[in-house]
């Protein structure tokens, strides 16, 4: 027995324990070797932008801070070196694009902030670096082209005019950002001079992006959400609700007034829709149950993070399964608590045009080195389905009804159709002042191009914000 | 011109480092060294290779010629190292030896251009501790009374702790060191060695229950020490240690749980009780929240560590200085970053194939002192890579200790050759149990011939 054991002297010499023990550190140290490996590559960007990190000055020193493109060649922010030899970032439009674009001194905004990794580094070929060092230059750090439209942008500024307010353009299909406008805007060439009183000024909110983080109750707008509630809870009878309209709806105490106390007499669901019946959809609101209500308003995305790259606000609603029936019909039609911010409007109407299914909004296209060689490429993506397929048919019939026969008339009889909703979002009651909103996409089949607008303290988003659409809308189809 | 040659050398560098890791696991793949010699001679080429290149870049990065001369001192210095050894010890294994010198010699690239001044001090120290180092295996060797110090063992490691809790001096919120004649020691970092000995010693002979209850009072006063001390890194190395030795002695999966809970229970218990530790936990959790204080440093490091990208950003292109104690407590990610995650990656395996290399002649090894010995240094060096490595990218709660034979430290790095020299004597402890072996297997088999003939004779008649 013992001799045989002599023969395999590789058994005897193997202790259990002590395996045991090293294959725990072997498996110990793989994690961690996967774990920072995953960290490092899937992490990169957010910790080269943290501003406590030093390497971005290390980045700034060594590359030329990259140019910013919109989607035709224009060029929207670039750095240039004037006669005393000192980098200026140039923007060349102006304060057109100065929310989308953002500044790049005293902190970072906009695709300025969005797309810093690849602007301060460089993806140069050698030979250009070699050559950069040879002249005693920096070497050229990569371009970012974004999807953003020039002329739409232009003519989205020019309609918002001298009101305050924000315009986002998108492309449904893709989730491609063609404008964005918020106002008031500033001058982002003249940053260092202004900045001291932008940050002062505490009332206006220059600084702010509204089209991404100015919080505005939704009105009417809203009521593609308790329409599609409606639907989602009676989905083979919501076409029997009927109501009789006499300019208001009372519930005890508390009363809902249609806009300006207008009664729409006997109306239909997709007539109280059109017409933005607001005595009808307090009703419908009394009818939800808050439960599902909550369910849908979290597939909307309400209270939750963005599929958005830049910065936002969440949208916040309040309903809860003991919300009394006062906060349900305010609810019910976009007032009362609830905020939201206008990409995020943008976002379920650009679900609603395609099929039901909301595709992650970019504003950067690709990113390329100076030679012109694509060193990124953005595909677009889909974020998540909103609504089903059916669902959006529906609502994208309620919203063409608006334009034929309801609010958005002024959208009607055109080379293109359009769908869309008005809302007139009353802030100060006493004064009956309201926000003029509009969401919509055109044309209705296969929409090519959807815009939410809001003006604030304007009037109705029928006279105030339709018109606006109209612009945007013709000067795409014209192209 | 100087472009092309850093921007190249970066990929050279991690191929080369790649292939060396290759060839320090490849190793495994046979059981007896003179088989493993071509792998090795290739191992001593690369080192060479990666050495070069590294300073290569240095030189023509910064333009300044004079680190030319620092690096032919350590390049003659490691040669000289992995030559004499061979020659002094031809029994000794190579892998330790190589290894040990590739880290040694990445540390000194790293140490060049984080500071040169505290480079050079390291070189010295190296030296000075190679020399010590080689005469280890000999004593580890020779004197056969090593075993019977036990008691020795327990009381001056304690008393080497007590001392610098008593006299020692505050270094960054730990009482952790102590100068004696402006040399400044750090007596946890021997006591390791020292306790790994006293465990051996008590539970060689027999590891019944007594045995392991009486060496726990020890071992719990060593943590404890090191606890008051604010040294929490070294008071969990000792802790860890010990379980895993009283396991391996025992044989016994409960004293491996029992452990676990007590050290679960006693990592609550420090959690309640002490600040600094609640504050590096927090700063686990969320260094973000808190990046301009107890975070702060931890962030610095995974700046670093997720800037490098694959291979690096190129030795002197990055800022791997903003890291508070970054020569020390967070020299890989200043690895990482410059030389990129691969070249990290590639370093840990190489830290681990020496691991793997002290487990296995620790399993070879039949006398149970010297098998717990290269056990329990083994897993030293092996928990303290883990606790730095993983500190510094945030995979678990920083502790605070050095990455050994890499970071920037006399005292660690002394005590790391000697580990090493010492796993060196026990392979010659080895060497002589198989050479025994053999000679009682030929006896055996001339006693049994012998018998057999008998037998054919008998018969024959």
């Amino acid at each position: 027995m013992k001799e045989k054991r002599n023969n395999h002297p590789k058994k005897k010499k193997t202790n259990l324990p002590i395996m045991a023990v090293t294959y725990l550190f072997a498996a110990v140290f793989l994690s961690m070797m996967v774990y920072i490996c995953y960290y490092s590559s899937t992490h990169e960007q957010e910790l080269i932008n943290n501003s406590y990190n030093g390497r971005q000055q290390v980045l700034t020193a060594k590359n030329i801070r990259g140019t910013i493109y919109a989607g035709g060649g224009e060029v929207l922010a670039q750095t240039v070196t004037d006669e005393d030899g000192e980098e200026v970032r140039s923007y060349p439009y102006g304060s057109l694009f100065s929310h989308v674009v953002g500044y790049a001194t005293h902190g970072r905004a906009g695709i300025e902030a969005l797309g810093n990794y690849y602007l301060i580094h460089s993806n140069a070929p050698l030979a250009e670096k070699v050559a950069s060092d040879m002249a005693g230059s920096k070497y050229p750090g990569d371009d970012v082209h974004t999807t953003l439209d020039v002329k739409l942008q232009e003519v989205a500024d020019q309609a918002l005019g001298v009101y305050r307010g924000a315009i986002i353009v998108t492309e449904p299909s893709s989730g491609k950002i063609l404008a964005m406008v918020s106002k008031p805007d500033y001058d982002p060439n003249q940053i260092e001079e202004i900045w001291d009183s932008l940050v002062e000024d505490k009332e206006s909110g220059i600084l702010l992006n509204r089209t991404t983080q100015g919080l505005y109750p939704p009105g009417s707008t809203f009521k593609i959400v308790t329409a599609l509630e409606y639907i989602r809870e009676n989905p083979d009878t919501y076409q029997n609700y009927g109501f009789q309209c006499n300019g208001s709806f009372s519930d005890g105490a508390d009363r809902i007034n249609c806009y300006h106390g207008q009664s729409h007499g006997s109306v239909s669901f997709s007539r109280a829709f059109a017409k933005s019946c607001n005595a009808s959809f307090a009703d419908i609101g009394l009818k939800l149950e808050k439960k599902k209500f909550q369910d849908t308003l979290d597939d909307l995305l309400f209270n939750q993070e963005l599929p958005l790259e830049l910065s936002y606000n969440k949208s916040r609603i309040e309903v809860y399964e003991d919300s009394p029936n006062s906060d349900m019909m305010q609810i019910a039609i976009g007032q009362g608590t609830t905020g939201m911010t206008p990409a995020h409007l943008n976002m379920i109407t650009n679900a609603i045009a395609n099929d039901g299914v909301l595709m992650k909004p970019y504003v950067i296209d690709f990113v390329e080195n100076s030679m012109g060689t694509i060193v990124k490429k953005f595909a677009p993506s889909s974020s998540k389905r909103l609504l089903s397929s059916e669902e959006a048919e529906v609502l994208k019939e309620l919203m063409h009804g608006v334009v034929e026969e309801g609010t958005a008339s002024r959208l009607k009889g055109l080379s293109y159709t359009a769908a869309g909703k008005t809302g007139s979002a009353e802030y100060n009651t006493v004064k009956g002042d309201s926000h003029a909103w509009f969401t919509g996409f055109a044309p209705v089949d296969n929409p090519e191009i959807s815009v939410t607008i809001i003006i604030e303290g304007a009037g109705s988003g029928g006279d105030f914000a339709v018109p606006i659409a109209k612009r945007i809308f013709d000067a795409h189809f014209q192209e | 011109m100087e472009l092309y040659i850093t921007e190249i050398s970066k990929y050279v560098i991690t191929l080369l480092m790649a292939l060396y890791a290759y060839e320090s696991f490849a190793v495994f793949r046979f059981q007896d060294e003179e088989r493993r010699s071509g792998i090795y001679t290739r191992q001593n080429f690369l080192m060479l290779a990666v050495h070069f290149s590294c300073f290569m870049a240095i030189c023509f990065e910064t333009g300044d010629m004079t680190y030319l001369f620092f690096y032919i001192f350590q390049q003659i210095v490691l040669f000289a190292t992995v030559i004499l050894f061979h020659m002094i010890y031809p029994r000794a294994n190579r892998l330790a030896v190589n290894n040990m010198c590739m880290l040694l010699g990445i540390g000194f690239v790293v140490l060049t251009r984080l500071s040169y001044e505290k480079a050079v001090k390291q070189f010295v120290i190296a030296v000075c501790s190679i020399v010590v180092a080689m005469v280890i295996p000999f004593f580890i060797h020779k004197l056969k009374f090593l075993k019977k110090l036990t008691w020795v063992y327990a009381l001056a490691g304690i008393a080497a702790l007590a001392v610098v809790l008593i006299l020692g001096a505050y270094t960054n919120g730990s009482k952790i060191s102590y100068s004696v004649g402006g040399v400044t020691f750090q007596p946890s970092e021997f006591v390791k060695i020292i306790f790994v000995f006293f465990v051996a010693g008590a539970l060689h002979e027999s590891a019944s229950f007594f045995e392991v209850f009486t060496t726990a009072v020890v071992a719990g006063i060593h943590v404890v020490i090191l606890v008051v001390s604010k040294d929490l890194g070294s008071a969990l190395i000792f802790f860890v240690v010990y379980v895993l030795m009283v396991f391996v002695a025992t044989r016994n999966p409960l004293y491996l749980l029992a452990g676990t809970a007590g050290g679960s229970a006693a990592a609550v218990i420090a959690y309640q009780a002490f600040s600094h530790v609640q504050v590096r936990v927090q700063a686990w959790r969320d260094p973000w929240s808190e990046i301009d204080s107890a975070g702060y440093q931890i962030t610095q490091s995974l700046f670093a560590i997720g800037s490098g990208g694959w291979f690096g950003m190129g030795l002197f292109q990055g800022t791997p200085n903003s890291i508070p104690f970054v020569e020390a407590d967070f020299i890989f990610s200043a690895i990482a970053e410059e030389l990129g995650i691969l070249f990290a990656m590639c370093m840990i395996l190489v830290c681990l194939s020496s691991f793997i290399m002290f487990m296995d002649i620790s399993m070879k090894l039949k006398d149970n002192f010297y098998r717990l010995i290269a056990f329990g240094l083994g897993v030293t060096y092996i928990f303290q890579v883990f606790l730095t490595i993983g500190g510094g990218s945030k995979f678990i709660p920083l502790t605070g200790v050095t990455l050994p034979l890499v970071s920037y430290g006399g005292s660690s790095v002394l005590t790391t050759l000697i580990m090493f020299a010492i796993i060196e004597g026990l392979c010659m402890v080895k060497g002589d149990e198989e050479k025994e072996e053999r000679y009682a297997e030929r006896k055996r088999r001339k006693v049994k011939n012998s018998r057999t003939e008998d037998r054919n004779e008998r018969e024959e008649e």
